[in-house]
């Protein structure tokens, strides 16, 4: 980067630091205090500088990159920080790219810290050489190849300023080994200075005041609250929205927990298996409110049906998603939190009765939460369930990608921000268990709960060994269908019965966990469930509960995909 | 969303930094947009390029994706020419089949189209020719008959007119 683009101001000269020096303070300086990572050749140097700050910074060593990656994800979603993940050059940083393609779906503020080979060696096809800044172009925010030590001060405060502020997401800070070891002069800079990249703070007031005159002015308004909701901390300026102006609540996955849903104006999670109410809320709705949401397929289904006669006001902090999908009348581009503020004093109380009432009454009819009876097997969803009673509600879960995702979205009443933690972007199977690890390192002391597949377990179960070695205490519940269960239910639906791929031949989960050294329990019945979450909801070390359950059990409602809100598949039972 | 697809003319001031292009590049890919053009240069300002993009789209879906290189933190400035007060214009250099006899005939059809023979070669000549890209195409068209041997063009770049304070156009998608 050249002097004109940027430099912000610096603090003046200070003492000679090797380039891993420089990152270690960087990282203080975020207040960082855990990261993930596995070393390799080109980043010991880094794990050398790492040495000297261990009483400072936890280094978490994952058994696989990827597990690494998505720690560092739950840990910065459950903090609100910046995660930091790292790995060496080559295999190490090729291991990180699902997990940077997982941050960047889900705008989760990750820097990672790659090792590369040594500046002379580059462009070779030297060992372990693999262009990660290529490789990461379209799935990171920004990335930086830093090729002289002088430039880590400025890079290092760049990277963290630009993970967490805008639409957050991740960056790729990529080092090559001698560069960790190289020496400068050069402070970090005390503020950054990036010319062309200036996020938006507070919404247009010309646009605010059209938004209420919009708001104040439907019969049946709906707020769709997305996860910009938890990253903006709006949860309570939405409380206010909703309940100042008697306005409905739906979320989308990311943004479950935004608004209290045991709130009588929630209406719960919309989408694809959302609640049959949230969905067809959003089929009559005259106004859709959208905050901090990227009207994403999987909660829209067809745009022709969502909300055919809905005005739509949409405030977003990233320009691009507005008016990408739906035709937008207040385009509010903005931090939420800030946005609403503003907007808040302008809304008027309704009563909206007529509205109320016809959500109430589908609320009735469609109960999409009622757990059917199964005398034989245990049901996934009672699982979810049994673990809500034992936490009172006050758990953080992460869940895993499939079935069970959408069962501990839907079974679980989340009331507040940051407690339920799921890949929603990318899906990612194998995320559960490594973002657990991490959101527990960054909750520590609360309950954590892993809600897992069998499938997706298996992805990423090395980190059984992290969690003994590290003595993380999470909770692991397998939702064990001995399926894949999310591709049983689409064979079974789409392809008439036709399945292909979808069993699971199983370990012995628990025994597998025991050998891990974590306590490992089997679970078939429903006694020994209750008794198996309230036992490990006591125990403060890790736990796996391999639970037995239906293996043939659907998530409802359902909308098939290519259809819309008005055409939900609800349980037959 | 819809509207007709036309051919836009976008002019983006990027920092001149290894790998901007391939940014740039990458995020047409990701979109699905085709590039018709990509000239890329220095500008007024050191350590800074300016790039002329053309690219067919609908209105909208060339707003979208203006808004998406704006994300790009490279790229400081970006705008969609296409409907303002601009000079557009491009070189094409072709070498063009041709016997000593025919050589008069070729220069004055290039002189009628401005164009300015840079290389005379014993069975080939080389015409530059500067102008709006539907010039060139009918230069081209006109001496098709010759056989054209090499073709290369620039691609367009575009300035819109006015000093910058003039225009209140914005810089953002
Ligand atoms: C890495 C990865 N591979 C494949 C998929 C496709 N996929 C989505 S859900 C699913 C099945 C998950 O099975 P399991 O983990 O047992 O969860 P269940 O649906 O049974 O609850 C698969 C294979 C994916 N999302 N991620
Ligand atoms: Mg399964």
């Amino acid at each position: 980067m050249t002097a004109s683009e940027s430099n912000g101001s610096t603090n003046g000269a200070v003492p000679a630091r090797s380039g891993g020096q420089v990152i270690c303070e960087a990282l203080l300086a975020e207040d960082i205090d855990v990261i993930f990572g596995m070393p390799g050749g080109a980043s010991l140097p880094f794990y050398d500088a790492l040495y000297h700050y261990q009483d400072r910074i936890r280094h978490v060593l994952a058994r696989h990159e990827q597990g690494a990656g998505f720690a560092a994800n739950g840990y910065a979603r459950a903090t609100g920080k910046v995660g930091v993940a790292t790995s060496t050059s080559g295999p190490g940083a090729t291991n990180l790219v699902t997990s940077m393609a997982n941050d960047h779906m889900d705008s989760v503020p990750v820097v990672y810290i790659t090792g590369q080979v040594a500046r002379p060696a580059i462009g070779s096809d030297a060992f372990q050489e693999t262009d990660i800044t290529g490789i990461s172009i379209p799935i990171t925010k920004h990335n930086y190849l830093v090729m002289h030590a002088d430039e880590l001060p400025r890079v290092m405060a760049e990277a963290f300023y630009l993970a967490k502020s805008g639409r957050p997401g991740p960056v790729v800070v990529d080092v090559p080994k001698d560069v960790f070891l190289e020496e400068t002069t050069v402070p970090a800079p005390d503020r950054v200075n990036l010319r062309g990249y200036r996020p938006v703070r507070a919404g247009n007031l010309r646009m605010v005041r059209r938004a209420a005159e919009v708001i104040n002015a439907s019969e049946r308004p709906m707020i769709m609250a997305g996860h910009g909701v938890d990253i903006s901390g709006a949860a309570p300026e939405l409380f206010e929205l909703a309940t100042g102006g008697n306005i409905p609540v739906v979320t989308t996955l990311h943004g479950v927990g935004g608004f209290p849903e045991t709130h009588p104006l929630s209406f719960g999670m919309l989408g694809m298996h959302g609640l049959a109410y949230a969905n067809f809320a959003m089929g009559e709705t005259d106004c859709i409110i959208g905050l901090g949401v990227r009207f994403d397929d999987r909660a829209v289904g067809k745009v022709d049906e969502f909300g055919p006669n809905a005005r739509v006001v949409h405030i977003d902090v990233d320009p691009a998603e507005i008016g990408k999908v739906l035709d937008t009348e207040v385009p509010i581009v903005g931090d939420l939190k800030l946005t609403l503020q503003a907007l808040n004093p302008l809304i008027e109380h309704r009563e909206r009765r007529p509205w109320l009432g016809q959500l109430n009454e589908w609320r009735e009819n469609h109960p999409s939460l009622d757990i059917p009876d199964s005398p034989d097997t245990v049901l996934p969803q009672e699982v979810v369930r049994s673990i809500y009673d034992a936490s009172g509600g006050d758990a953080r879960v992460i869940a895993d990608v499939g079935q069970n995702q959408m069962w501990a979205s839907q079974h679980f009443w989340y009331e507040k921000p940051r407690r339920f933690f799921s890949a929603g972007g990318l899906g990612p199977m194998g995320y559960a268990l490594p973002a657990a690890m991490g959101v527990q390192m960054g909750a520590p002391g609360e309950p954590v709960w892993c809600v897992s597949g069998d499938g997706g377990l298996l992805i990423n179960i090395q980190e059984f060994n992290t969690l003994a070695a590290e003595k993380i205490p999470v909770k692991v519940a397998i939702l064990n269908n001995a399926h894949l269960g999310m591709i049983r239910q689409w064979q079974q639906f789409f392809y008439e019965g036709r399945y292909m791929g979808a069993f699971l031949d199983n370990p012995d989960f628990a025994k597998v966990a025991e050998a891990f050294g974590l306590r490992g329990v089997s679970v078939s019945s429903r006694d020994e469930l209750h008794t198996a979450i309230a036992d490990a909801h006591a125990y403060d070390g890790p736990v796996v509960l391999d639970v037995h359950v239906d293996r043939v059990e659907n998530v409802y409602p359902m909308i098939v995909p290519g259809t819309g809100v008005r055409s939900v598949i609800e349980d037959p039972r | 969303m819809n509207g007709t697809s036309r051919s836009h003319t976008l002019v983006a001031m990027v920092a001149d930094h290894p790998g901007v292009l391939t940014r740039v590049a990458s995020m047409f890919r990701r979109r699905g947009f085709n590039i018709a053009s990509l000239a890329v240069g220095n500008c007024e300002e050191p350590g800074y390029s300016r790039m002329t993009i053309e690219v067919r789209g609908t209105d909208d879906e060339v707003k979208q994706f203006e808004k998406q290189l704006y994300k790009l933190v490279e790229v400081i400035t970006i705008r969609d020419l296409t409907d303002v007060a601009a000079v557009q214009t491009e070189t094409a250099l072709v070498r063009v089949r041709v016997s000593p006899a025919d050589r008069p005939g070729l220069a004055d059809i290039a002189s009628i189209f401005h164009g300015e023979i840079v290389d005379v070669g014993r069975d080939t000549m080389i015409v530059q020719i500067t102008g709006v890209s539907e010039t060139i195409d009918r230069f081209l068209d006109v001496i098709a008959e010759y056989g054209i041997d090499e073709l290369t063009r620039t691609g367009v770049v575009a300035m819109a007119r006015g000093t910058k304070a003039s225009r209140n156009g914005s810089a953002r998608g």
